[in-house]
């Protein structure tokens, strides 16, 4: 048959490379500036677009979507074009998905330290770059099924199949989180309340780690562990089974980052229990990526690529053992909202897609660059620095999580809380946030020693931007028989399908029953709908993150509804949130019952500065919200959004919601006066206490009989 | 909203059950599958990484 040639797309890969590295530096640097922040409050510069609540959203995003993704295009152009022996779909189409995902990310870097964010994490982004982000996702998906149907190898590799898994599943997840109700060009509400809006936040949050981090990163697995080892993958067979059962088994998993809250418990145990079947598929993923490497565990010793690449496979063998693990309930009273997590993240993050990606690009830039690796040497310097960059990371923060949530739970013989006081227990794991931001600043060095070994590498040899290759053309005659997997690696199209059968299936029904059955979330009459006052400062408390260090749910824990002296929150308290703002991390204390708990002037001092009522307080002040104005021209639009979606403003409302406001601010106003406090009922602090004092009080009311 | 249509619906209890049945049938099928692959088309399939540099296009090894 005769051979046709063609030339694969390098340039496009090398792009992509590039934004990794620069991205990747970016992202780690601000991971590292919050986590100095935690012990050095100063560092927040006393200006609003540093704090900790507005960076720690830009970090998330940088490290996920900008690092993590880069690395992920980067891979999968390399591979694919090779796997299927055809150049790129459309070269159009590779850098309108190039440039595209750029300016996202750089939206991104201009946004979130504005404060303009929706609060659902790894989501914050507002409408418009959602849908941008929708677009240039679906360039990429384009891109990739016209490269799979125009292939020359007619059967498709387990690493295309990740690949496929991952386009699918992140674009459902991205679209329906996304369902948002737009006020202005920068604002906007979740379509989904309360509990409903926690559980689709959590299907995403935690299928954006199993579709962006995990998915796409076996999928690279599978080529560049075999290709650094240069034997085939251990297993064939298992990766089958590693495939199906991983996307399937993931979707369910969501609710496990809602264990002990409003959620109803049918659907926590769910979380449980897919969580704890994922342990076999991952493992199974593991150890065929380790296996590989049978026979060549000598290799391991001096190649760099394998070092790196058996550390990211065994950080994420450690990983997702430890998700399992946390996902049982009395493991997660303990471990949840507590830095437990942050360190298990990080042996995700720091370990298996930190350390893939610096793998794949000590194997990459060689070969592209038609070179060898500048320096061995360095890049082992790397390695190791990387690897004590992790342990310096992780273990102080795993100590710190327990200590601290011990701490709160710890009643003494008399039956009082041993320590009462929240911020006891922050100031004695402050000396592990030391050690942490040394772990951190360990890795980044390692991550910089790499960008000087690659441009040294590409230095010394000479980029290949279009790399001749020669293959026959697949042939049209049909093919039968064979068993029916094999016939799907042959039907990209149906497989895609299948693909998309097999997560919604897990999304459909765990999501809605939540949705459609009313005793999921039983009503409470007392509860109503938020001022027009509160409403603006619900929004300042979205626009400054303070959801990142304080949570809204108060757990049905003894140890909780003493410290913070009132109920459990109930799932029907929550039904006018949009979005919810739950949290998922306790660095300062829960502020469900905060309403009420203090004075107007406690809280007009602490958030001017909160060593002031709190000493020894790691909370950035927030001077700018006594000299902003709300904008009452908004109210109306507020309103009425949130209107749209359920919430029972009457009609006409809009008109003279801010009658209500200017009378509610006249109240916080006169009684700070009487404490000789001086501040317009404008002043976005004014707005801001309203909200607070009103956080879990409407429980507390009698429920009046307006039916 | 649509879901006011659906409030009726209250036997929350069938929908573990749906899902462990889709769950034990697919994996068993799974199972089976995987128990009776041919040996040629799986070195044929883990060799692909591999074999990129020799053009050759096995097509008639499916």
């Amino acid at each position: 048959m005769e051979l046709e040639h063609f030339k694969y797309d390098n340039k496009i890969v090398k792009y992509f490379a590039i934004a990794t590295v620069v991205f990747g530096l970016v992202g780690m640097l601000v991971g590292l500036i919050i986590a100095t922040q935690l012990f050095l409050p100063q560092l927040n510069l006393g200006i609003p677009y540093t704090t900790f609540g507005r960076l720690r959203p830009l970090h998330t995003n940088a490290v996920i979507f900008a690092f993590v993704g880069n690395a992920m295009f980067a891979g999968v152009y390399y591979s694919m074009q090779r796997l299927l022996k055809a150049r790129m779909f459309s070269d159009m189409l590779s850098w309108i998905h190039f440039w595209g995902w750029q300016l996202i990310i750089v939206a991104a870097a201009i946004t979130l330290p504005l404060g303009l964010t929706t609060s659902k994490e790894y989501a914050e982004l507002e409408w418009p770059i959602d849908i941008a982000i929708t677009l240039i996702w679906v360039v990429f998906g384009i891109n990739m099924i016209g490269t799979i149907l125009k292939r020359r190898e007619r059967h498709m590799y387990v690493a295309i199949w990740f690949y496929i898994a991952t386009f699918v599943t992140v674009a459902v997840l991205h679209v329906v989180n996304s369902f948002e109700i737009p006020v202005t060009l920068f604002k906007s509400y979740s379509w989904y309340a309360g509990v409903q809006d926690a559980l689709v936040q959590w299907w995403y949050g935690h299928n954006a780690v199993a579709f962006f981090l995990t998915t796409p990163f076996l999928g690279l697995m599978y080529y560049y562990l075999p290709k650094a080892a240069n034997r085939p993958v251990y297993s064939y067979k298992l990766s089958i089974i590693h495939f199906w059962s991983l996307i399937f088994i993931y979707i369910w998993a969501g609710p496990h980052h809602l264990l002990y809250t409003s959620l109803p418990n049918w659907a926590q145990s769910l979380g449980t229990v897919f969580s704890i079947m994922l342990i076999a598929p991952s493992w199974g993923g593991m150890l065929n990526g380790l296996l590989t490497l049978r026979g060549a565990w000598d290799r391991v010793r001096e190649d760099p690529v394998l070092k790196f690449m058996v550390v990211a496979v065994t950080a994420y063998g450690m990983a997702t053992l430890e998700g399992p693990l946390l996902s049982i309930k009395n493991v997660n009273a303990i471990a949840h909202f507590t830095d437990w997590i942050i360190a298990h993240v990080h042996v995700g993050g720091l370990g298996w897609n930190g350390f893939m990606t610096f793998g794949m690009l000590y194997w990459l830039i060689p070969k592209m660059w038609g070179t060898k690796l500048y320096s061995t040497k360095l890049a082992n310097v790397h390695f190791w620095i990387g690897t004590l960059g992790i342990i310096v990371y992780a273990l102080p923060l795993y100590t710190a999580g327990v200590v601290q949530s011990l701490m709160w739970k710890n009643f003494n013989a008399e039956g009082f809380l041993e320590y009462p006081n929240f911020l006891e227990t922050v100031r004695q794991i402050v000396p592990m946030y030391i050690m942490r931001a040394f772990g951190g600043l360990l890795y980044l060095s390692g991550a910089i020693i790499m960008v000087v070994n690659l441009v040294k590498t590409a230095k010394q040899g000479s980029f290949m931007a279009e790399e001749a290759a020669e293959a026959p053309a697949l042939e049209k005659k049909k093919i039968v028989g064979g068993h029916w997997h094999s016939a799907l690696e042959r039907k990209p199209v149906i497989f895609t399908v299948l693909t998309l059968v097999a997560i919604l299936i897990g999304g459909v029904i765990e999501m809605v029953p939540t949705f459609l059955i009313k005793s999921n979330i039983p009503t409470i009459e007392s509860v109503k709908p938020y001022t027009p006052l509160e409403l603006h400062g619900r929004d300042i408390y979205i626009r400054e993150g303070c959801n990142n260090c304080h949570t809204q749910m108060v757990r049905p824990f003894r140890s909780e509804t003493v410290r913070y002296k009132g109920e459990y929150s109930k799932a029907g308290e929550f039904v006018y949130d949009h979005p919810f703002l739950w949290g998922s991390k306790r660095t300062g204390p829960d502020l469900h019952r905060v309403g009420g708990a203090y004075n107007n002037v406690w809280h007009y001092n602490h958030m001017l500065d909160p060593t002031s009522t709190s000493p020894g307080s790691i909370m950035p002040p927030y001077p700018w919200l006594y000299e902003d104005q709300i904008d009452p021209s908004l109210t109306a639009g507020k309103i009425k959004a949130l209107r749209t979606v359920g919430v029972p403003y009457e009609e006409g409302y809009e008109d003279v919601a801010n009658q209500d406001l200017k009378a509610q601010a006249n109240e916080i106003v006169t009684d700070l006066k009487s404490f000789d406090v001086e501040i317009p009922e404008t002043a976005e602090i004014v707005a801001l206490i309203a909200y607070l004092q009103r956080l879990g009080t409407d429980i507390k009311a009698e429920p009046t009989a307006n039916k | 909203m649509f879901k006011h249509y659906f409030e009726q619906v209250h036997n929350v209890e069938i929908w573990p059950i749906i899902s462990l049945s889709i769950f034990f049938v697919f994996f068993v099928g799974l199972l089976v599958y995987v128990l009776r692959i041919k040996k040629d088309h799986v070195s044929h399939m883990s060799a692909m990484p591999l074999s990129e540099d020799s053009p050759e296009n096995d097509i008639n090894r499916s």
